[in-house]
Parts: structure tokens; sequence; C-alpha cells
């Protein structure tokens, strides 16, 4: 399978600038830079059909042409390596190998952009992928693909790395603009949105890590050829799916988008570990529905995954074998989120640890009938809440409720956790 | 009183900042590794630094996961207890170190010398289940592996560390 993001890198290895040059590294700025205007760049992203892989997959080219052509005073960009989702580390993976592949597509998209500084904004535990960053800044501007007037071309540009204390809201993008100002890092109400009024109330774009790793690649093989490393016609370029829980390889790959959820298990993933059999799995980190056995068949692409009742998200897909019991997955999920709410807005702040107690009360066998009407209300009122922390918290309810319905009545008939015994809570 | 190389290091890499205000996570981190936690003496000094007001610090502060307003052992060290890490086993790890410290989760040992603390996602899910003590992420651990880890940190200060005694 061809390999776009990681290829030519170790395990456990930081390419060097050099091996990154010498592999065709930088080849793509260097032809930006020479020939091409920053509206042609952002056509191929465009034409490529990008979409956004920090979670919710929005169009990359669609994204960019919101940014206002003709304003003047400055414009960002910043890059997301926030990453604090629960089962996701892919843009960790990516960095500790290749920092270079982002700090080229970062200039590229700087470039389209019009922009001259730009950010990454980098979570808490990844010390060594800013360590990692900065290195590869420093190189590149040594070898003037970064810094003033870059190869000649008059295009200008310096990247910063900014380093975050730990809290998940951070990735949210109007969080992560007041929290990069060294505010509280709450969201922002929307509109105006960051394309028009972000950082420092300039024009900013967010993109993830992996989103702005692909440009460089896009550029080198045209978005017709770039489009088609997919799995499927519908589906566009390759994606970092990073695996964890009961299967035998819990890594890192990069796969075709659309390959199906049970190639992926029972391929990459060596299957499942000996003696257990598949129960679930989250398939795109922990704001996202349930998958089951149902769902072998789906191919792993952003609309597919939808249709299927659930969310590609970042990727990050946990495997659950047979012993595992649904309800305390869900709340150890529930309380994750209950904990990272920023506590702006009521709905979420309140409703969701009140979701985590009935929880509790339910897998310790202290469930009603009526608590299932209280998660399904939830689950909807919930969509309500100020940013999209709350209706991804409820994802793995809501998946909870739709696939493992009897699982849950059965606690609250029993009146104790079927399952006991595997697995505590 | 912090120290004037610290003072001045800090003061630059404000002036290098875009806004002062994007160094304050910068700052307090740094005045943490000094005082071993972020003192009020510190929130004091972070503020004069930034020229924000005491509250204006506090406020960020609290908010981060990494920044200790209260005191904390020598060593801290975070332990995963979301999804991943709880899939295989995270839940015995967390308890069987706090058994072997003698400490309940969020408290320091007796001797001040570690803080078992349980947190969120260390994005390392695939080397489940994990810990971080300083900057050093640790994955694929047993309770025994964990015990061995503890035993080492009591025998071994952090290297080149500024800081003063433990507080508590
Ligand atoms: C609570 C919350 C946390 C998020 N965390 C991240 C994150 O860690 N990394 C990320 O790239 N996007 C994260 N996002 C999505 C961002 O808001 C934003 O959509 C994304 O960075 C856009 O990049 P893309 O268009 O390249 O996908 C988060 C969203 C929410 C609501
Ligand atoms: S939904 Fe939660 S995280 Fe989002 S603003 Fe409201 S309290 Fe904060
Ligand atoms: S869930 Fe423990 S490191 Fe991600």
């Amino acid at each position: 399978m061809e390999q776009l993001l990681l290829k030519h890198t170790r395990a456990g290895q930081c390419l060097s600038f050099e091996e990154y040059r010498s592999t065709g590294g930088f080849a793509a700025l260097v032809k930006v830079i020479r020939n091409w205007t920053p509206d042609e760049v952002q056509q191929s992203v465009i034409d490529s059909g990008l979409r956004g892989r920090g979670g919710a997959g929005f169009p990359t080219g669609r994204k960019w042409s919101f940014v206002p052509r003709d304003l003047t005073g400055p414009r960002y960009l910043i890059c997301n390596c926030d990453e604090m989702e629960p089962g996701t580390y892919k843009d960790r993976v990516l960095l500790e190998r290749n920092p270079h592949l982002l700090v080229e597509g970062m200039t590229l998209a700087c470039y389209a952009l019009g922009v001259q500084h730009a950010f990454i904004f980098v979570r808490s535990g990844y010390e060594q992928v800013a360590g990692n960053l900065r290195d590869a800044i420093a190189a590149a501007h040594r070898s003037g693909y970064l810094g003033k007037n870059i190869l000649g071309g008059g295009f200008s540009l310096e990247l910063d790395v900014h380093q975050s204390a730990g809290r998940y809201i951070c990735g949210e993008e109007t969080a992560l603009i007041n929290a990069l100002e060294g505010k509280r890092a709450n969201p922002r109400a929307k509109p105006p949105f960051p394309a028009v009024k972000g950082l420092w109330g300039q024009p900013t774009v967010v993109n993830n890590v992996e989103t702005l790793a692909n440009i460089p690649a896009i550029i080198n093989d045209g978005p017709l050829l770039w489009k088609n490393r997919a799995a499927t016609p519908e589906a566009a370029g390759t994606k970092l799916f990073c695996i964890s829980g009961h299967v035998v390889n819990t890594d890192c790959f990069e796969l075709p988008l659309g390959m199906t959820l049970g190639e992926i298990i029972d391929g990459p993933c060596g299957g499942m570990r000996p003696g257990s059999r598949f129960k679930a799995c989250i398939p795109g980190g922990a704001s996202t529905p349930y998958f089951t056995d149902a769902h072998r068949a789906v191919p792993m692409d952003f609309d597919p995954v939808a249709k299927a009742g659930s969310r590609l998200g970042t990727g990050g897909i946990v495997v659950f074998d047979h012993t595992t019991c649904m309800v305390a997955v869900t709340l150890n999920l529930i309380r994750f989120f209950a904990r990272e709410s920023c506590g702006w807005c009521t709905p979420c702040r309140e409703g969701l640890p009140f979701v985590q107690h009935t929880l509790e009360r339910i897998e310790s066998g202290r469930g009603e009938a009526r608590d299932i009407d209280i998660l399904q209300e939830h689950v909807n009122m919930l969509n309500y809440a100020f940013c999209a922390l709350a209706p991804g918290a409820m994802g793995p309810v809501d998946g909870l409720l739709n696939h493992f319905g009897d699982e849950l009545r059965e606690h609250i008939s029993a009146g104790r956790c079927p399952l006991e015994g595997d697995y505590i809570c | 009183m912090i120290p004037a190389l610290l003072k001045e290091n800090l003061a630059q890499r404000i002036a290098d900042a875009a806004t002062n205000r994007e160094a304050a996570v910068d700052v307090m981190k740094e005045l943490q590794h000094h005082y071993g936690w972020l003192t009020d003496e510190a929130l004091g000094e972070a503020s004069v630094l930034l020229g924000l007001s005491s509250l204006q610090v506090e406020e960020l502060a609290t908010f981060y996961e990494m920044i200790y307003r209260r005191p904390v052992g020598r060593h801290v060290v975070h332990v995963c207890d979301s999804i991943s890490c709880w899939a295989v086993g995270g839940d015995t790890l967390l308890k069987s170190l706090a058994q072997l410290l003698g400490i309940a989760p969020g408290s320091t040992t007796a001797d001040g010398m570690i803080t078992l603390l349980p947190c969120s996602c260390l994005g390392n899910c695939g080397e489940a289940p994990c810990m971080m003590i300083g900057e050093k992420q640790y994955g694929r651990l047993t309770p025994e592996a964990g015990a061995q880890i503890m035993s080492a940190l009591r025998d071994d200060p952090p290297a080149g560390s500024t800081k003063k005694p433990p507080l508590v």
C-alpha cells in the first residue's frame, strides 16, 4: 500500500532534514515558489477533495476559500496539534517520525493563504514533538525554506511553536485561539467564524496536523493521483488510523481512506488478541458512536461512516472484546468529557456530570427503568450546548442506546453488571 | 524571589512572543519548574512579568491540568485513566500504585517524594496502559513495571532540578 505521510520513516526515529530533502522533501515548495500562484495551490487542494483530518472532515480547500482575499493586515494559520481525544495518537506518531513534512505543508498552505506568521499549537506531553518541530523549523530556516524572501520568490514566513498545558477543550478551534492568545480557553461564539475574525481579531485558518501534512503530496503528485490513493472512488487520499484496545497490533497505520472496518481489523491490526472475540469499537476517537460486528463492511470514509450512524472523527479506533461491558466503557468516556468540560455553558457543565452519575448508578446495579429515557433526553438536549464538546460527549451514549439497549436493560433488571468480574469500573 | 538569570530568560521569552499573554503558559511552566508548583509568590511574579492582574493569571493557572496550584511531591506521576488504557488494565495499574505508595490517587506520599495523579489521555494509546513522569512517557506497563519505576524514583532526585525541598 502506498504511503504518503509515513513514507521513508521508521518507528522510533526522527527523519533528519537531509534525509527528508534527499527523498524528495521540499520539492513541492520549490515548484510552487518558482511557478505557481497562490490560487493555483488552493485550486489543487480543492480538486484533491482533501477533507480535514481533525475530526469534522470539513473540505480543506473550501475552508481556505472563506478567508477574505482583499483585506489588508495580517492573517494567520494555526496548526492544531492539541490531540487530546482519547484513542488518538496519529499526529504524535507522524511528528515524531517526520516533522519536516508538516513544515513544508504549512509553508505551502501559508503561501496559498497569504499568511506570513503561523503557529503550531502542541499539547502537553508532546515535548518530543515540540522539540522535533523546533529543530525542523531551524533547519528549514538555514536552507532558505522559511524566513524572509523564501527561495528568492518574495514570500516570507515565520513559524512558531506554542506549547499548551493540558486541556481537551483547547483543541476546539475557537478555544484554541483564546488559548494561544493567553486567555482562558473557553470557546468563542460563531459567527464570526475564525476565517473572518480569529487570532487577534484577524482572519485565521485552523487545520489539523495530518491535513496540512498532505499538502506536499497533493502538489507533487497532482490532485487526481493523490485522490485515487483511496480505496473507493468516493474517498480521497490516505488516512492515519491509530488503533488501540484488544487487537494484536495496536499501532498507527497509514491506509487508503475507505478500507472497510473488517479489513482494517483483520489486516494491519492482526485480528483480535488470542482468546478474544470482537464485540464493538469506537470508530474515530472518544466522541464517536460505537460500531458493532454489523458494521464490519462499512468503508472507513467520512460519508459512509456518517451514513452508518457514527463519525470517522480522528481515525482513532478503539476495539473492545466480548468480555467488555459497554456501560462501563461509556461511563469511562463520559467521566473524561465531564472532567474536560470547560464549564462555560450550563447544559454541558451540569448535564455531563448528571449523565455520569446516571451511568454510575446503572453500572453498580442501582439503575431504574426511567434512566433509559433520561439518557435519551440528554442525547437530544445536549445538542444545544455552546460548542461541539457536549454533543460529542453524548456520541457514545447514543451508541450505547442504539446498539446495546439490551445490555443496558439487563443491568437495570438484574440489578448488577452482567459482565462483572472481568472489568471493574 | 526568583534568580536573576531565570527572570532574564522569562523576560526574553515574553519579548519574543507575539504578545505578552501568548507567553503566559510558558512563564507559568518555568516558574512551576523552579518552585515545584505554582505558588502564590510565583503567581504574583508571573503577573508582574506578563503585565496581567494576578486574577488573570489565576484564571489561566486553574484551567490547565499540568499547572499545579497546590503543593506536589518531588515527582508527579500522571497515570492515564482514559479509554484505551482502561481497556487494557489502566485501572489495575493505578490501584496497584496507590496501594504500593500507601496513598489515594490525588495525594502525596508522607516523605514528599511522589504525588499520584490520574490524568486524561496522554496520546500514547497504542502503548497502553500509560503514565507520564515529568516529560517522560512510559507505556505497556504492568503493576510490576510500575513498582520498579517507583523505587527508581525514590532513589533518584530529578537531575539538574533547582527545586527547593518538597513543601508538604
Ligand atoms: C472539544 C473539541 C476538541 C477538538 N480537538 C481537536 C484536536 O485536538 N485536534 C484537531 O485537529 N482538531 C480538534 N478539534 C476540531 C477543531 O475544532 C477543528 O475543527 C479542526 O482543527 C480543523 O482542522 P481540519 O479542518 O484540518 O480538520 C476539536 C473539536 C472539539 C469540539
Ligand atoms: S459545551 Fe462544554 S466545553 Fe463547550 S462551551 Fe459549553 S461547557 Fe464549554
Ligand atoms: S487512553 Fe491512555 S494514552 Fe490515550
